[in-house]
C-alpha cells in the first residue's frame, strides 16, 4: 500500500543513502495502515450468514490474509462487528448492548439481506427490517448468504472507508464523551427509546381514528402478562 | 428397554374406546378425533400398552374462522412402523388441553411453543411459559386473525409489490414506519418489561436442598446468548454450586424468524427456499422432508433419476453435517479451530458439489415436488464418483486416527452427558442422539421413504449415550453415508428428472400429510394442511434440534460447568432449525 513514489516525494529530500531506509508519510497514512491491517472481528454469529463467515475463515478463503484472523468473542476486544445473519427484535438489545460496550474505533458491517434489510424473513413479526435501525453500519453485503468472497470484499470495502480517515476529525477523539445507543426495550412488541413519544402520540391518535376496528384485532386474543 | 409387551393390539384399544375416540373422515385427514377428557388415560394406554412410545410431533392447527383449535399429535413406535395420529378440538375462545408432559417429557417443550404461538394452554405443564417470544408480547402470532405489522395480504403473491412500477414499502404503510404493533393507548414510559428474575429465582428455589460439605453459595450464571460455544444465539442459563451444575434451562427464540407465519402466507413452492433456511448446514435434506411431506398430499412421486439424485444429495448432506459437527465439538473441548479447519476443507469439497447442481454453495433450494430443478452438470457425477471412492473415505480415515483413540478426547468425552435409552425415548431426542443411547431407531430404516429401501446399509448405534458414543455414531454414519452412496453412483439410471411439466404453481388437494426423513440432526418432519388453496393452511416444522434440546437439562445436570459446553457440542443443534 505505501509504494515508494508515493511516500518519498520531492518535496521531502531524503539523502541518497538512506533512500532505502527511510520513508516519509503523514501521520494520517500510517495511522490508518496500521489499524486497517489489524481488524479484529467480534466471535458473533447470527444466522446462516455465520456459516459463510466461518468458511471465510477457513484455509480455503483464509481472510488472515488481510488482517482479520484474530476473532475475539469479547467485544471490548474487537474492533468490527459482523453482523452476520437475521437480526430479531428478541436479539436486538444484545447487539446494541455489544456495539456500546465496543471500543472505539469500531465498525459494522451488516453481512447478507437480513442484517441489510430484513431479507427474506423482513414480514416475520419478530425480525428487525435491518440492523441499520439501531447501530450505524460502515458497509453492507448483499447476498443470501453473500459467499465467502462476497466478504472478503466486504472487508476491503471497509479497509478502503478506514483510508479515507483522518486523525483530525475521528469521532474518537472529540472532546465530547461518545453517546451509548440506548437500549431497545421489549415491550407488546419492541419498543425504541428514542421514539417513546411517537410511539404514544400515535398509539393514541389510532384509537381515536379506529375504536371499533381495534377491538375487533383484538378479540380472542387472551393477554398474557 | 421399555419396550417388550405391546399387550394390546392398536385395533382393540380403539375398540375399547368405542364413541370417545372417532376416526377423522374429513377428505385427505386421517387419524383419530378424542375429546380432552380421556386423553390422559388413553395415552397412557397407548404408551404402555400398545407400544407407542416415541410421541414425535405436538402441534395445534387454527380453524379460523370456525370457533375450533385442534391439536395434532403424532405418534410412533421405536420398534418401527407408520404413525398414530391423534387430534384434540377445542374451542378457540378458551383453547384448554391436558398436558403430556407427565407421560412424554418430549413434549416439553412443543407444548410451550403451542402457547406462544397459538394460545392453546396446556394443563398440568410444569413450566408454561412463551419460548420463542418474549413474556409480555402481545397477542398469539400463528393464529389466523393475528396480523403481523407489516401485513400486506392473506396470500402470496402480493398485488403490492410492483404496481405501476412503483414499489409499495411496508413501512410507509405502518403507523410507526417499522415492523412494530402496539395496542391502542399504549404509554411505553409506563411499560415495565417483564425480566428473568422470577426465571432465575425458580431456578434456585428449585436447586436449593443439596447437601453439601461445603456451605456454598449458588449462583445463576447466563450461557449465552452471544458466546462462542452455543453455536449462535442460543441461551444457556444454568444454576452453578461451585463447578457443579445443579439444574439448567435453555432459553431460545433469539433467531425465530417466524418460518411458519410467512410460510401460511406463502405458495407451496414459494416455502422450499425458506425450508433451506431451517437447519442451514444440510438445506437439502430440509428440501427432502418439505417436498416429501407435499408429494404425499399430492399424490405424485418422483421419477428414478430424480430418486437416485435425492439420495445422492442427502447423503453428501449427512456427510457435511456430521463432519462439520466433529470439527466443532472439539472447538467446545478447547481444541480450538484447527480440527474444523480440517472438517471446513471437506465441507468445501462438497459445496461444490452442491454448487454445481444448484447454483448456491449453501441455500441450494434444489428439490421441486415430484423431482428436483435441474439435472446433474456435465462432470459432477465423475467428481461425485471421485469424492466417494476416494478422497472421502480417505479423509475419514485421516480425521479417525487423530481423534478416535485420542486419549485427551476420551477423557472428555466418556461417560459425560449420559442420556439412557428410556430417557432419550421419553424426552423424543432423535437422530444421533437417540441411537447413541441404545435405541438403533432410524427413519430411514423404520418407515423408508424414497428408495432407501434398496440400499444396504447399517443404523449405528452406541450403548452408553455419553459424548464419546455420538461421535461415534456421527462417524459411524458418515461411513454408511459413503457406502450408500457408492451404491447411488453405481446404479443411478438415466431419465428424466420430473414427473409431469415443472409448474409455477402446485396444485394440492385438500387434506394433511406429515412427510418425515432422517436429516443429519435427527427426524424432521413437516406437517403441512391444505384447505385446496394455493397457499398451506398450516405448514409446521417439527424440528430435531429444537426438540434434542429437551434432552439437555437431564443431560447437563451434575455436571461440570465445561462439559456442558460440550454436551451441547454433541447434541449439534443449528439455531436456525431450533428458532425457526
Amino acid at each position: 500500500m505505501m509504494d515508494e513514489d508515493r511516500l518519498s516525494r520531492e518535496e521531502f529530500s531524503i539523502p541518497v543513502e538512506l533512500q532505502r531506509q527511510v520513508a516519509i508519510a503523514t501521520l494520517d497514512k500510517i495511522y490508518n495502515w496500521s489499524r486497517r491491517n489489524s481488524l479484529w472481528p467480534m466471535m458473533f454469529g447470527l444466522a446462516c450468514c455465520a456459516i459463510e463467515m466461518i468458511g471465510a475463515a477457513a484455509g480455503r478463503y483464509d481472510f488472515s490474509r488481510f488482517g482479520t484472523e484474530v476473532m475475539r468473542p469479547s467485544p471490548r476486544q474487537a474492533d468490527v462487528m459482523i453482523v452476520s445473519g437475521t437480526v430479531t427484535k428478541k436479539m436486538i438489545p444484545t447487539i446494541v448492548r455489544l456495539y456500546n460496550q465496543m471500543g472505539e474505533p469500531k465498525y459494522v458491517i451488516a453481512m447478507g439481506a437480513c442484517a441489510s434489510g430484513g431479507g427474506p424473513f423482513k414480514e416475520g413479526y419478530n425480525v428487525v427490517p435491518g440492523v441499520d435501525r439501531f447501530v450505524p453500519v460502515d458497509v453492507y453485503i448483499p447476498g443470501c448468504p453473500p459467499t465467502p468472497q462476497a466478504l472478503l470484499y466486504g472487508l476491503i470495502a471497509l479497509q478502503k472507508k478506514i483510508d479515507t480517515e483522518s486523525i483530525k476529525t475521528a469521532r474518537w477523539y472529540k472532546k465530547e464523551p461518545s453517546v451509548p445507543i440506548p437500549i431497545p426495550v421489549l415491550g407488546p412488541d419492541l419498543i425504541d427509546p428514542r421514539d417513546l413519544s411517537a410511539i404514544k402520540e400515535r398509539s393514541q391518535k389510532k384509537s381515536q381514528e379506529e375504536p371499533e376496528a381495534a377491538t375487533g384485532d383484538e378479540e380472542g386474543i387472551v393477554h398474557v402478562s | 428397554m421399555s419396550v417388550e409387551k405391546p399387550v394390546v393390539s392398536l385395533a382393540d384399544l380403539c375398540s375399547r374406546y368405542e364413541g370417545l375416540l372417532v376416526p377423522d373422515e374429513r377428505q385427505g385427514f386421517e387419524g383419530y378425533l378424542i375429546s380432552p377428557d380421556h386423553l390422559i388415560s388413553f395415552c397412557r394406554s397407548l404408551r404402555d400398552d400398545v407400544g407407542y412410545d416415541y410421541l414425535s410431533s405436538v402441534t395445534g392447527v387454527d380453524n379460523f374462522p370456525a370457533e375450533q383449535m385442534e391439536v395434532v399429535y403424532h405418534f410412533y413406535r421405536t420398534t418401527g412402523g407408520p404413525s398414530f395420529n391423534l387430534k384434540l378440538q377445542v374451542s378457540r375462545h378458551n383453547p384448554v388441553v391436558p398436558s403430556l408432559v407427565p407421560l412424554y417429557p418430549g413434549a416439553d417443550f412443543q407444548e410451550r411453543e403451542a402457547w406462544d404461538l397459538l394460545g392453546i394452554r396446556f394443563e398440568g405443564h410444569p413450566d408454561l411459559r412463551r419460548i420463542m417470544m418474549w413474556e409480555g408480547f402481545e397477542g398469539f402470532p400463528l393464529r389466523k386473525d393475528w396480523r403481523e405489522p407489516f401485513f400486506e395480504d392473506e396470500a402470496k403473491p402480493f398485488k403490492s409489490r410492483w404496481p405501476d412500477g412503483q414499489v409499495i414499502r411496508s413501512e410507509d404503510q405502518n403507523p410507526y414506519k417499522n415492523n412494530v404493533r402496539y395496542p391502542n393507548d399504549f404509554d411505553p414510559e409506563q411499560w415495565t418489561p417483564v425480566g428473568d428474575d422470577a426465571l432465575y429465582k425458580g431456578m434456585l428455589n428449585l436447586s436449593q436442598n443439596i447437601q453439601s460439605e461445603f456451605k456454598t453459595d449458588q449462583i445463576v450464571v447466563n450461557l449465552g446468548p452471544q458466546h462462542p460455544s452455543t453455536h449462535g444465539v442460543f441461551r444457556m442459563v444454568v444454576v452453578l454450586e461451585g463447578e457443579t451444575v445443579l439444574s439448567l434451562k435453555p432459553v431460545m427464540g433469539y433467531l425465530h424468524r417466524n418460518h411458519e407465519k410467512i410460510g401460511e402466507r406463502n405458495t407451496f413452492l414459494q416455502n422450499m427456499p425458506f425450508t433451506d433456511r431451517l437447519d442451514y448446514i444440510s438445506s437439502m435434506s430440509n428440501n427432502f422432508g418439505y417436498a416429501l411431506a407435499v408429494e404425499k398430499l399430492m399424490g405424485i412421486r418422483p421419477p428414478e433419476r430424480a430418486e437416485y439424485i435425492r439420495v445422492m444429495m442427502a447423503e453428501l448432506t449427512r456427510f457435511l453435517n456430521h463432519i462439520f459437527s466433529i470439527g466443532f465439538l472439539l472447538n467446545d473441548l478447547g481444541a480450538f479451530f484447527t480440527p474444523a479447519l480440517y472438517a471446513i476443507e471437506e465441507r468445501e469439497l462438497i459445496l461444490d458439489v452442491f454448487e454445481a447442481v444448484s447454483g448456491s454453495r449453501m441455500m441450494c433450494n434444489y428439490f421441486r415436488f415430484g423431482g428436483v430443478a435441474r439435472d446433474l452438470p456435465d462432470g459432477v457425477l465423475e467428481k461425485i464418483k471421485e469424492l466417494v471412492n476416494d478422497r472421502l473415505p480417505r479423509k475419514l480415515e485421516e480425521f479417525e486416527r487423530y481423534l478416535t483413540k485420542n486419549d485427551l478426547v476420551r477423557i472428555r468425552c466418556e461417560g459425560v452427558g449420559v442420556l439412557s435409552p428410556e430417557e432419550a425415548i421419553a424426552l423424543s431426542a432423535a437422530g444421533p442422539i437417540l441411537r447413541a443411547s441404545g435405541v438403533p431407531y432410524d427413519v430411514r430404516r423404520a418407515d423408508p421413504y424414497s428408495i432407501y429401501d434398496r440400499f444396504d446399509f447399517d443404523v449405528a448405534y452406541g450403548l452408553h449415550g455419553d459424548i464419546y458414543d455420538r461421535y461415534l455414531v456421527r462417524v459411524e454414519e458418515m461411513r454408511q453415508s459413503l457406502r450408500i452412496l457408492k451404491q447411488v453412483v453405481r446404479d443411478i439410471p438415466e431419465g428424466p428428472i420430473m414427473s409431469g411439466k415443472p409448474q409455477y404453481q402446485a396444485r394440492v388437494p385438500p387434506g394433511e400429510a406429515y412427510g418425515r426423513v432422517e436429516g443429519p440432526k435427527g427426524e424432521l418432519g413437516f406437517y403441512v394442511v391444505s384447505n385446496g388453496k394455493p397457499n398451506p393452511w398450516r405448514y409446521h416444522v417439527r424440528a430435531p434440534s429444537f426438540i434434542n434440546l429437551t434432552s439437555l437439562a437431564t443431560m447437563a445436570k451434575n455436571q461440570k460447568i465445561a462439559d456442558v459446553v460440550a454436551i451441547l457440542g454433541s447434541i449439534d443443534i443449528v439455531l436456525g432449525e431450533v428458532d425457526r
